[in-house]
């Protein structure tokens, strides 16, 4: 990993009715064991100063606001990563009534992680692909 | 002090001051994550964070918000100023509450429940830091009969000696202005979070950057505080400096947060009688060092 974005990415944990697999999965990430610190990964709670958004759980009609809301308080360069197989493509409730079937429906994702759940390793390489492509946000930006 | 040992001494605070913040942030989170068992990361990870931050977007709430941070930064780098150029030790501490107080008011600006909490927090907790620093000053003008801190240099022996409770309450207020467990109840350190991001909360991009920048000239100026513990000996005061360090991040990472009324009925009564009990040993026995 190298350029500035990609050394130090903070994530804030967004979780839209997920069943709270993907979520302990995503927090075995950061406890002693997998230790994502040593990336430069801190779970912050504020989306201010997030540069990734890691979305969890099927996202339905109810949770539309609350994840527009959380994604336009980040401010640019950000990506997001679409974690579990509910967050990729609505999972096993894809057909239900409120489902919207991803949370590419609503916000651009930038990684998709599958599985179900994903294991710590997927989803922190996923994180380290998404801050890689925030290196390249990061030169689009300047460019412009 | 000749006029080229002043300029000397305002640029190494300039320069050397940010480097070695920089650092101890760097050993803090490194030493944290060895003490939780974790590999945690890289020394240079502080000043990868400055970086990032400094090149986001600013989202910005309240257009005073910057000005506060601007206010708060200058009156740090004031304060540790008039320390490395051995000025008014009452006055130093006067600037320093001025750049704490703009950092109260950044955080009140910004109109979030999560930062208000956090600033009303913080104010409560110059109310149980600020006697404890007045203490420590009329203990050196006593033993010194001087408020300033040159007058030191002539002094026969290091102010530890006869201040030692006073360095004691000391070292339990680092804990607070270093805003480390049990007293981070202000603005939540990461990882273990219960008012979002508490003061700092509304803040993003550059101004959270030039907040980390700043934090690191404080670091450097506590330090100083308990440098001048033992002033004349440049060794010995170091290593009281590395001592309340060490101290802290230590005691951070053994105990759980407490509210701020335990804080403030300890301080107000074990530590302030700490205090009181210094300096009325010095008053009853006299004693000087100049």
């Amino acid at each position: 990993m190298a350029g500035v974005m990609s050394k130090s990415p903070w994530i804030v944990h967004m979780n839209c009715n997920s069943c709270n697999g993907c979520d302990i999965e995503l927090l075995a990430c950061l406890t002693p064991l997998y230790d994502a610190e040593r990336l430069g990964v801190i779970n912050i709670g504020t989306p201010k100063q997030a540069d990734i958004m890691v979305i969890t759980g099927s996202v339905n009609s109810k949770s539309i606001d609350v994840v527009l809301n959380t994604y336009n308080q980040m401010p640019e360069p950000k990506a997001v990563v679409a974690v579990g197989a509910c967050a990729c493509s609505g999972g096993i409730f894809h057909d239900c009534y409120n489902v919207l079937g991803g949370a590419d429906k609503i916000i651009p994702v930038d990684v998709y992680v599958p599985g179900c759940c994903p294991k710590p390793e997927t989803i922190m390489e996923g994180i380290a692909q998404a801050a890689g492509i925030l290196d390249k946000k990061r030169e689009d930006m300047k460019r412009k | 002090m000749s006029t080229t040992e002043i300029i000397v001494r305002i640029l190494l605070v300039l320069i050397v001051a940010p480097i070695v913040g920089c650092f101890f942030a760097g050993v803090d989170r490194k030493l944290s994550a060895k003490l939780q068992g974790r590999i945690g990361p890289r020394l240079r990870q502080p000043w990868y964070d400055f970086r990032k931050l400094m090149s986001k977007e600013n989202l910005v709430v309240n257009k005073y918000q910057n000005l506060y941070i601007l206010f708060y930064i200058i009156f740090i780098i004031v304060s540790l100023i008039m320390l490395f150029l051995e000025m008014d030790l009452l006055m130093i501490i006067f600037v320093y509450t001025i750049a704490n107080v703009a950092l109260i008011l950044a955080a009140m600006s910004t109109g979030s429940p999560y930062s208000r909490i956090g600033a009303s927090r913080e104010a409560i907790s110059m109310l149980a830091y600020e006697p404890i620093l007045v203490f420590y000053i009329v203990g050196m003008y006593m033993l010194t009969g001087s408020f300033k801190i040159s007058q030191l240099n002539g002094a026969n022996a290091p102010l530890i000696l006869y201040l030692p409770l006073v360095f004691i309450s000391m070292l339990f207020i680092m804990s607070i202005k270093f805003k480390k467990s049990p007293f981070d109840f202000s603005s939540s350190h990461h990882a273990h979070q219960e008012l979002v991001k508490g003061m700092f909360t509304d803040f993003s991009g550059p101004t959270m950057g030039i907040i980390e920048f700043a934090h690191w000239y404080e670091y450097v100026f506590l330090s100083g505080l308990m440098f001048i513990f033992w002033k004349q000996n440049f060794i010995m005061g170091t290593i009281l400096s590395l001592f309340t360090f060490f101290f802290v991040i230590i005691v951070d990472n053994i105990t759980a947060r407490l509210s701020w009324e335990w804080m403030l009925k300890v301080t107000w009564t074990v530590i302030v009688g700490l205090s009181v009990v210094n300096i009325l040993f010095l008053y009853l026995n006299n004693v000087k060092l100049v």
